[in-house]
């Protein structure tokens, strides 16, 4: 992610406009099945997300949200089919992701403290004896800031509330500094505020032409934040425009029969989820 | 003055000795607070126990305990590393198996050696009077190599540790990080038992770490305050056991274990006294900051 103001942004903008044109298309899956133990959990997935989307990954608990981004990150056996990011194998694109997990139990009496927690992300970047350049200290100062955690960088990661923790892990996906952005569910129980902000970082990210995809299971944020929504059910129920995806009758298919939807007139283009009962479930089984 | 201090010096078994348990103590707490922070303690545990028959063959055969020990002992920590990937079976069952068997497998090994019991105590508790040259120098050798790597790997083993989602996603090689720290563990014991035996090496690991992690909040300064404590308890150990005649292995583990005791007593955040105190003095305050 290389956007915002600070020295070192303005930098990497420099040297980003010096840079070759990047392909039209971030992430092609071509037929990707995934199986997970005995249980097919992705089956025959095709689609396409063009550089500078902004994807929101929707579906309910279990239909492979998590398992498509480990896909695309090379991270998961494929039983089928191919994925490509920016025309190469995934292994070989590593640089090319930032990558916020999904938020799994954490051992909170790691000695770790903010500021190593982001400076993970630079992980490719720093060499075995010579430890972290200025370059690295820089991005990551600059990462926890635009989160705003610079006042906690020396904070022991036990002491930080859940929302401060996510932000941390938001940050640390920053300091990877990859133009393909993957988020697994990075709204997940955080507080009103770290919603806002990451709704804005977000935001901004896109304006600037980053590609992002986003597993969620905020449905509304979805359709208003994103410009392509990709439904699953372990197939691929739809993907495209939310002015064509967001619909009921699609949204009925991955979901099952609990949702319930109102028109709401002045919210005007998409229909409004009122309830989605699978929102609130605790999300296991996933991975 | 310091006469007590150098007295037990004027012997050459003493000397090596201390040298040995300061050796060991460091090095064993050094890697302790990887084993603490990647939650190995009941792997090492087995580790140092499946290092018992390997021990005990090479002392039947008459060739080097060092590398009977180490044999076994990478045998156990690579079927640990392999199991984990497999997951047929609950990996803290499966450790459990394992180790139990081997260390009765050692049991009965050395039973067919003829008044047995003394050794038995030997290899169990520790010997560490009867340190040579030769172990000295095999432990500075395998100890170095141990703590240097570690120390050169400390990011991918931390992230590794920490989130290994993320580990896999920038591409290191989680399978190879997770085994060479079993391995780096594996040595650790391996050296560990002239000065403290199969038993009671665990304690070496894991006490100075928690004692350390009582103190600081950052894994640089864990590691080396964790070798320091480690280090010191084994001088100390060895000084108390020398004065008091009493078993030397035994009397450093609980050194280390008092150590332990005044880090969770005191420490400045930690430590029951300064939160009590701190509650006394200011029951409305609740932050941590």
């Amino acid at each position: 992610m290389r956007l915002l103001s600070t020295a070192t942004a303005q930098q990497r903008g420099a040297a980003l406009a010096t840079a070759p044109a990047l392909p039209d298309t971030a992430i092609s899956l071509d037929g990707v099945s995934v199986r997970l133990g005995d249980r097919l959990a992705l089956a025959g997935i095709t689609a396409r997300v063009r550089t500078g989307a902004f994807v929101g990954l929707l579906g309910p608990n279990g239909s492979g949200k998590s398992t498509l981004l480990r896909a695309v990150l090379g991270i998961l056996p494929l039983a089928a089919g191919r994925v490509e990011v920016e025309g190469r194998d995934p292994n070989e694109a590593r640089d090319l992701f930032s990558y916020l997990p999904q938020r799994q139990r954490l051992d909170l009496d790691m000695p770790l403290r903010a500021w190593d927690v982001v400076m993970m992300g630079r992980i490719r970047h720093v060499r075995w004896l010579r430890g972290p350049t200025r370059e690295d200290s820089d991005i990551v100062s600059w990462a926890l800031e635009t989160v705003a955690m610079a006042d906690r960088r020396n904070s022991a990661i036990g002491e930080l509330s859940f929302g401060q923790q996510q932000r941390l892990f938001f940050a640390r996906a920053l300091a990877q500094q990859g133009r393909i952005v993957l988020l697994d569910e990075p709204m997940n129980g955080v507080d009103a505020q770290t919603q806002d902000l990451f709704v804005e970082l977000l935001t901004a990210f896109h304006r600037q032409g980053q590609t992002i995809v986003m597993a969620t299971h905020d449905l509304n944020m979805a359709a208003c934040i994103c410009d392509t929504l990709c439904i699953l059910n372990t197939r691929l129920v739809a993907f495209g425009p939310p002015s064509e995806t967001f619909q009921p009758q699609v949204l009925r298919e991955a979901y099952g029969a609990h949702l319930h939807f109102v028109e709401v007139p002045a919210a005007a283009e998409h229909p409004q989820v009122l309830e989605d009962v699978h929102h609130h479930d605790a999300d296991l089984g996933e991975r | 003055m310091l006469g007590w201090l150098s007295d037990p010096l004027s012997f050459r078994f003493m000397r090596l000795a201390l040298v040995e348990v300061v050796i060991m103590g460091a090095v064993a707490g050094f890697l302790g607070t990887y084993v603490l922070v990647r939650g190995l303690a009941f792997v090492s545990d087995a580790i140092a126990h499946s290092v018992f028959p390997g021990v005990v063959i090479a002392f039947l055969a008459n060739t080097s305990l060092f590398l009977g020990g180490a044999a076994f002992g990478v045998l156990t920590a690579l079927s640990i590393s392999s199991l984990s990937l497999t997951r047929r079976l609950r990996e803290d069952t499966a450790i459990g198996v394992v180790f139990a068997s081997a260390f009765a497998l050692g049991i009965v090994l050395i039973s067919t050696s003829p008044g047995y019991s003394r050794d038995l105590t030997a290899f169990l508790f520790g010997d560490v009077l009867a340190v040579t040259t030769t172990d000295i120098y095999f432990s500075l050798a395998v100890g170095g190599t141990a703590v240097l790597l570690a120390v050169l790997l400390r990011r991918p083993l931390m992230l590794a540790a920490f989130d290994r989602e993320m580990a896999l996603a920038v591409g290191l090689p989680v399978f190879w990080l997770d085994t060479l720290l079993l391995l780096l563990i594996t040595l650790t014991i391996v050296i560990s038992l002239r000065a403290v035996g199969n038993v009671l090496v665990l304690a070496m690991f894991i006490t100075p770490a928690a004692a350390a992690r009582l103190l600081v909040d950052d894994l640089g300064r864990m590691t080396v305050l964790s070798a320091a404590i480690g280090a010191s308890a084994g001088a100390t150990g060895l000084y108390i056991s020398w004065y008091s005649d009493l078993a030397a292995g035994g009397m450093i583990v609980l050194t280390a274990t008092s150590f332990f005791l005044v880090a969770l007593l005191l420490s400045p955040r930690h430590g029951l006294v300064p939160g009590l105190v701190r509650r006394r003095l200011l029951p409305s305050d609740e932050t941590t900051a």
